[in-house]
C-alpha cells in the first residue's frame, strides 16, 4: 500500500486493522503523532488529512491511500519551526509535551476553518467572518485535552500565530 | 565530591551568587523545540535494536474471585500470535509503587486486573489475541463501598506520615465553643490521567535488562525491577528521557513494565507494551475517595479554639499507602485544641496511591470550604477570618516556620483580584441569567527534600554537561537544571548540556512530592561547587574573589576562558544533597492564596469559572515561565476537582463505569478562563541550599475550594459532595 505523508510517498505492508495513527507511529517511524487514548477522546493523535484535522486513531490507514496526510513532522522541523510551533515554545504552551503535536496540528486545521468562516458553537453568526476571540479559540480547541493543563498558554500561542494581540493576563511574577 | 546534609543551612553556593543572570529568568524550555516538532522521543517510541514484538495485557472481567481457567487456544490460533503468557509466577497483580507488587494470577483482587500478556508480531494481532483469551472466574461478592465498611476501618498504617493526633481537650473545646461548625465533605476517586499512557519496552542482552518507559523515579523503578527479577542493580537500566505527564502515577513501575520484561525474557526479543486508556483506570493506583468531617469552634472575635479533621478513606486488599488528608490542616491555622484522625476501609479495588498533592489536594477542598462557612458564621470576611488565625509557630508541632508568607499571599491577592468588589451576602450580583460570585482559599503544601545526586563536567571546550537520572515530567527540569549550572559556572544555558532520565547517570531524586526541583537544583549546585573550587585553584584565587561569566573566570586582573583553564580532561563535580536535621528544626511548607470568580446560571445551575488568581510563596523561583506553567496547571486541576472529576464506581461490580477520557471529565480548553499567577519569591535557605520550595502540588491546593466558595457567594448553594456538577447545584437554587 502507498501513503502520501508530508509530501513523501511511503510504502507499507500493513494489517487492514491498522489505524492511521499506528501506521505513522509503528510502521513509518513518525512518532510525533501521539496516542493518548486510541479512542477519539483526547486529540493527541490529531493530524491533517487533505488539510482537515482528524483523530488519526479513529480511522483506518487503508482508507487513506489517496489522501495527503500532514503530521507534526510536516508542519515544521527543529531548524525551521512553523509560526505555531515557535509560538508554543515562546508561550510555554505545554509542559510534558505529549499533547503538543496534536494541539499544533489541531490549531493549524482550526485556523484554516476560521479563515473559511466556519462557525463554532460559540460563534455569534452562522455565516460571515469569525471573530477569533479567546472563547472561540478555546471552544474550537476543546477536542485536544492537555492534562498538564497548559490551556491558557496554548490560547496565547495560537493568538500570536494568528497575528492577534497578546493576552492581557500573561503576567508571570514580581520580577519577570 | 560535594555532599551536603541539611543539618544546618548551607553557607552559600555559587549558583545563588552568580552574575550570569540566568537563574529565575523566564527562559524558553531547552527541550521545547523537540517537543513542538514531535522529535522528543518518549520511552515507547524508542527504536530499539532487535526484532521487536508487541504485547497487549490480558485482564480480568471481574473484581473478585478465583480464576478457574484461562483458555488460550483460540488466541494462540490467531495469525501473527507468538505467545500467550499467563503462567509466569512473576505477573504482578497491581502496579508497583515502591516495592515489587504482589504477584500471582490465580486470584483476582480488583476489576480488570492484569493476568497475562498476549505477544504478537503486530499491535493489532496482539490486541486481537488478548481479547480472544477466555478467562473463567468464580466471581465472589466484593467490598466496594467505603461508607458501608466504616465500622471495620483500620487506623493509619504504622509507616504512614500521619498518625492519629489530639492536642488539648478537643471535645471540651467543641462543647464550649461560642460558634461551632460540624460538617462532612466527600470527594470521589480520582485518576491521574496523564496524557501518555503507561508504556514500556523491555530488552534483554546477555542477562542484562534495559527498559525504556515513562516513569518518574528511575532509581526506584530500577530497585523494583532488580528485586522482582532477582538481578543485581548493575544489570538493570531504566531510560525515560521524556515522560508524557506523571502526576504521581508513574512513581513506581507500571503493570506493563513487568509484562514486557517477562515476555522479552521468554521470547528472546525486545517487547513493547502500552496500557490502553481504559486499562489504566483500573490498573494504576487511584486517589481514594474521602469522607471528611471538619469541626471548628471559635470565640466571638473569630479566633479558632478547636480544629478537627477526621477522614475515612479506602485502600485495596494489600494495604500500604494512606492518603494523608489532614496534612494541610496540621499547620495552616492556629487553634489550641486540635484533632486529626484517619481511618482506612479495605475494598476489593485497585490500590490507592499518590496522585498530585496526596493529602492537600482533597483535604484542602474540605478545610477551605469549612473555613469559608465558618467565616460567615462568625461574621467576618474570609480573608480577615484567616488572618485572625495566623499562628506564630506551627500550631501542631510548635516548631518555627522555615518561611511563611501566607497572610501576604492573601493580602496581595485580594488587592490584585479586586476582592473589595465582592458582596459579602450570596446572590447579590447578577448579570442577566448569571449569578456572579468570588471565592478565596488558602493553599498549603508540605515541603520535602529527598536525596539527589548529579554529576557536572566542565568540558575542554568550555561548555558544561550535567548528568543525573532525574526526570522531566513536564516540570521544566531540563531547563532549570541548565539555569542552575549556568548561573553557578558562568555559562549561558545554550552551553550547558543536560542529560536526564537514564539510570546510567548518578541517581537523582526523581519527580514526585514536589521535591524534584529542590533536590536537583541543590545537587547540581553542589556539584558545581567542586568545579568552582578547582577553577579557583587554577586561577590562584579564592573562590569568593573569583567571578565566572560567559565562559570566563575573572580574578585579579585576569580573565581566562574556560577552554584554557580546563585542559584536556574535563573538570568533574559530583553533588549530593540529603535531608537532615533542618527537617526537624523547622516546619517547612509552601503557601499560597487562591482566588476565583464564577458565574452560576440561575436557571440551569451551570458553572463557568470566569477568572482565577493564584499567589504563591514557593521559595526561590528557578524559571518564571515554567513555574507559571506549573502554577496554572495545578489551578486548572483545582477546577477539575471542584467541578468535573469523578471516577464513578459501580458498587455492584467494583468497576469504574466511566473509565475513559470521554466520561471521566478532566478540564478541557473551554472550561478554563484567564488565569493570573503571582509569585512572592523568597529563597528558603532552611529548606535547601538553593532555597527552592515545592510548587507543582502547591498550586492545586485550595484551588478547587476557591471555586466552590465562589459558587456559594454567587448563588448561596453550598455543596459538600464533590464535584459540584450542576445537578447538585440546581437542587438548591432559589426559584427563578
Ligand atoms: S489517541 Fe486519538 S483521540 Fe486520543
Ligand atoms: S503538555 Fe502534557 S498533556 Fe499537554
Amino acid at each position: 500500500m502507498q501513503f502520501t505523508i508530508n509530501g513523501t510517498v511511503h510504502e507499507a505492508d500493513i494489517d487492514v486493522r491498522t489505524s492511521l495513527l499506528d501506521l505513522l507511529r509503528e510502521h513509518l517511524g513518525l512518532t510525533g503523532s501521539k496516542k493518548g487514548c486510541d479512542h477519539g477522546q483526547c486529540g493527541a493523535c490529531t493530524v491533517l488529512v487533505n488539510g482537515r484535522r482528524i483523530n488519526s486513531c479513529l480511522t483506518l490507514a487503508v482508507m487513506h491511500q489517496d489522501d495527503e496526510i500532514t503530521t507534526i513532522e510536516g508542519i515544521g522541523t527543529p531548524d525551521e519551526l512553523a509560526p505555531l510551533q515557535a509560538a508554543f515554545v515562546k508561550h510555554d504552551g505545554f509542559q510534558c509535551g505529549y499533547c503538543t503535536p496534536g494541539q499544533i496540528c489541531s490549531a493549524t486545521g482550526m485556523l484554516d476553518e476560521v479563515k473559511k468562516g466556519w462557525p463554532s458553537h460559540v460563534s455569534e453568526a452562522l455565516d460571515g467572518q469569525v471573530d477569533l476571540t479567546d472563547t472561540e479559540i478555546s471552544e474550537r480547541m476543546s477536542g485536544n485535552l492537555c492534562r498538564c493543563s497548559a490551556y491558557p498558554n496554548i490560547v496565547a500561542a495560537i493568538r500570536e500565530a494568528a497575528g492577534l494581540a497578546p493576552v492581557e493576563h500573561e503576567v508571570v511574577g514580581e520580577d519577570a | 565530591m560535594a555532599d551536603y546534609r541539611m543539618d544546618a543551612d548551607h553557607p552559600g553556593v555559587a549558583a545563588t551568587r552568580g552574575v550570569q543572570n540566568v537563574l529565575g529568568k523566564p527562559l524558553d524550555r531547552i527541550d521545547g523545540v523537540a517537543k513542538v516538532t514531535g522529535t522528543a522521543p518518549y520511552g515507547y517510541e524508542r527504536r530499539v535494536e532487535g526484532d521487536i514484538a508487541y504485547g497487549f495485557a490480558i485482564t480480568a472481567p471481574a473484581a473478585k474471585g478465583a480464576v478457574r481457567n484461562i483458555d488460550t487456544d483460540a488466541a494462540r490460533a490467531l495469525p501473527g500470535v507468538i505467545d500467550i503468557i499467563v503462567d509466569d509466577p512473576r505477573i504482578a497483580r497491581q502496579a508497583a509503587a515502591f516495592a515489587p507488587a504482589a504477584t500471582g494470577n490465580d486470584r483476582i483482587d480488583h476489576w480488570d486486573q492484569v493476568i497475562g500478556v498476549a505477544v504478537a508480531e503486530t499491535f493489532e494481532a496482539a490486541r486481537a489475541a488478548a481479547r480472544a483469551v477466555v478467562v473463567d472466574i468464580a466471581v465472589e461478592e466484593g467490598r466496594y463501598d467505603t461508607l458501608a465498611g466504616r465500622n471495620d476501618a483500620s487506623p493509619p498504617p504504622k509507616d504512614s506520615r500521619l498518625q492519629d493526633r489530639t492536642i488539648g481537650d478537643f471535645d471540651g473545646a467543641m462543647a464550649d465553643g461560642e460558634i461551632t461548625l460540624d460538617q462532612s465533605y466527600s470527594t470521589p476517586n480520582h485518576v491521574h490521567a496523564a496524557m501518555e499512557p503507561h508504556a514500556s519496552i523491555a530488552r534483554w542482552d546477555d542477562g542484562a535488562l534495559t527498559v525504556w518507559s515513562s516513569l518518574q523515579i528511575l532509581s526506584n523503578a530500577r530497585n523494583i525491577l532488580a528485586q522482582a527479577f532477582d538481578l543485581p542493580h548493575d544489570k538493570v537500566r531504566v531510560i525515560s528521557p521524556y515522560i508524557g505527564g506523571g502526576f504521581g502515577g508513574k512513581g513506581g513501575i507500571g503493570p506493563e513494565t513487568v509484562l514486557a520484561v517477562i515476555a522479552a525474557q521468554k521470547l528472546g526479543r525486545p517487547v513493547k507494551i502500552a496500557m490502553t486508556r481504559q486499562q489504566l483506570f483500573h490498573n494504576v493506583y487511584r486517589r481514594t475517595d474521602t469522607h471528611q468531617r471538619l469541626r471548628l469552634a471559635a470565640d466571638a472575635e473569630g479566633r479558632l479554639t478547636a480544629l478537627g479533621h477526621d477522614s475515612l478513606l479506602s485502600q485495596g486488599p494489600d494495604g500500604g499507602f494512606m492518603e494523608p488528608v489532614a496534612l494541610g490542616s496540621l499547620g495552616l491555622y492556629g487553634a489550641p485544641a486540635r484533632r486529626f484522625t484517619h481511618r482506612v476501609v479495605t475494598l476489593d479495588m485497585v490500590m490507592a496511591g499518590a496522585v498530585r498533592a496526596p493529602g492537600e489536594a482533597v483535604g484542602m477542598l474540605a478545610l477551605e470550604s469549612a473555613m469559608d462557612e465558618m467565616a460567615e458564621k462568625v461574621g467576618l470576611d474570609p480573608i480577615e477570618f484567616r488572618k485572625r488565625n495566623e499562628p506564630e509557630v506551627d500550631p501542631t508541632t510548635g516548631k518555627p516556620f522555615s518561611s511563611r508568607r501566607f497572610i501576604e499571599c492573601l493580602e496581595t491577592g485580594a488587592e490584585r483580584f479586586g476582592w473589595d468588589r465582592r458582596e459579602a451576602t450570596p446572590g447579590m450580583r447578577r448579570e442577566g441569567e448569571w449569578l456572579i460570585g468570588m471565592g478565596v482559599a488558602g493553599a498549603f503544601r508540605i515541603n520535602l527534600l529527598v536525596t539527589g545526586k548529579a554529576r557536572v563536567q566542565l568540558m575542554p571546550d568550555g561548555t558544561a554537561t550535567v548528568e543525573t537520572d532525574m526526570t522531566d515530567i513536564g516540570t521544566g527540569t531540563y531547563t532549570v537544571t541548565a539555569q542552575v549550572a549556568g548561573e553557578a559556572l558562568g555559562l549561558p544555558v545554550e552551553q550547558v548540556k543536560v542529560a536526564l532520565g537514564d539510570t546510567a547517570f548518578p541517581p537523582g531524586s526523581g519527580s514526585g512530592g514536589s521535591f524534584g526541583a529542590a533536590a536537583t537544583a541543590s545537587s547540581v549546585a553542589l556539584a558545581c561547587e567542586d568545579i568552582v573550587a578547582e577553577l579557583a585553584k587554577r586561577m590562584d584565587a579564592d573562590p569568593a574573589d573569583m567571578t565566572l561569566k560567559d565562559g570566563h573566570a575573572i580574578a585579579g586582573n585576569r580573565r581566562v576562558p574556560f577552554s584554557e583553564l580546563v585542559g584536556s580532561a574535563p573538570i568533574e563535580g559530583l553533588g549530593t544533597i540529603e535531608q537532615g536535621r533542618n527537617a526537624e528544626t523547622y516546619s517547612q511548607a509552601a503557601y499560597g492564596a487562591q482566588f476565583a470568580e464564577v458565574a452560576v446560571n440561575a436557571v440551569t445551575g451551570e458553572v463557568r469559572v470566569r477568572r482565577m488568581l493564584g499567589v504563591f510563596d514557593a521559595g526561590r523561583i528557578l524559571n518564571y515561565k515554567t513555574a507559571h506553567s506549573q502554577a496554572i496547571g495545578g489551578m486548572i486541576w483545582g477546577i477539575g476537582y471542584a467541578l468535573h472529576e469523578d471516577a464513578v464506581l459501580d458498587k455492584r461490580t467494583g468497576q469504574f463505569v466511566n473509565h475513559d477520557l470521554g466520561e471521566y471529565h478532566i478540564p478541557a480548553h473551554a472550561d478554563v478562563p484567564p488565569l493570573d499567577v503571582l509569585f512572592l519569591e523568597e529563597p528558603d535557605l532552611h529548606a535547601n541550599p538553593v532555597g527552592v520550595k515545592g510548587l507543582g502540588e502547591l498550586s492545586i491546593s485550595g484551588a478547587g475550594a476557591a471555586v466552590t466558595n465562589a459558587i456559594y457567594n454567587a448563588c448561596g448553594v453550598r455543596v459538600r459532595d464533590f464535584p459540584l456538577t450542576l445537578d447538585k447545584i440546581i437542587a438548591d437554587l432559589p426559584p427563578v
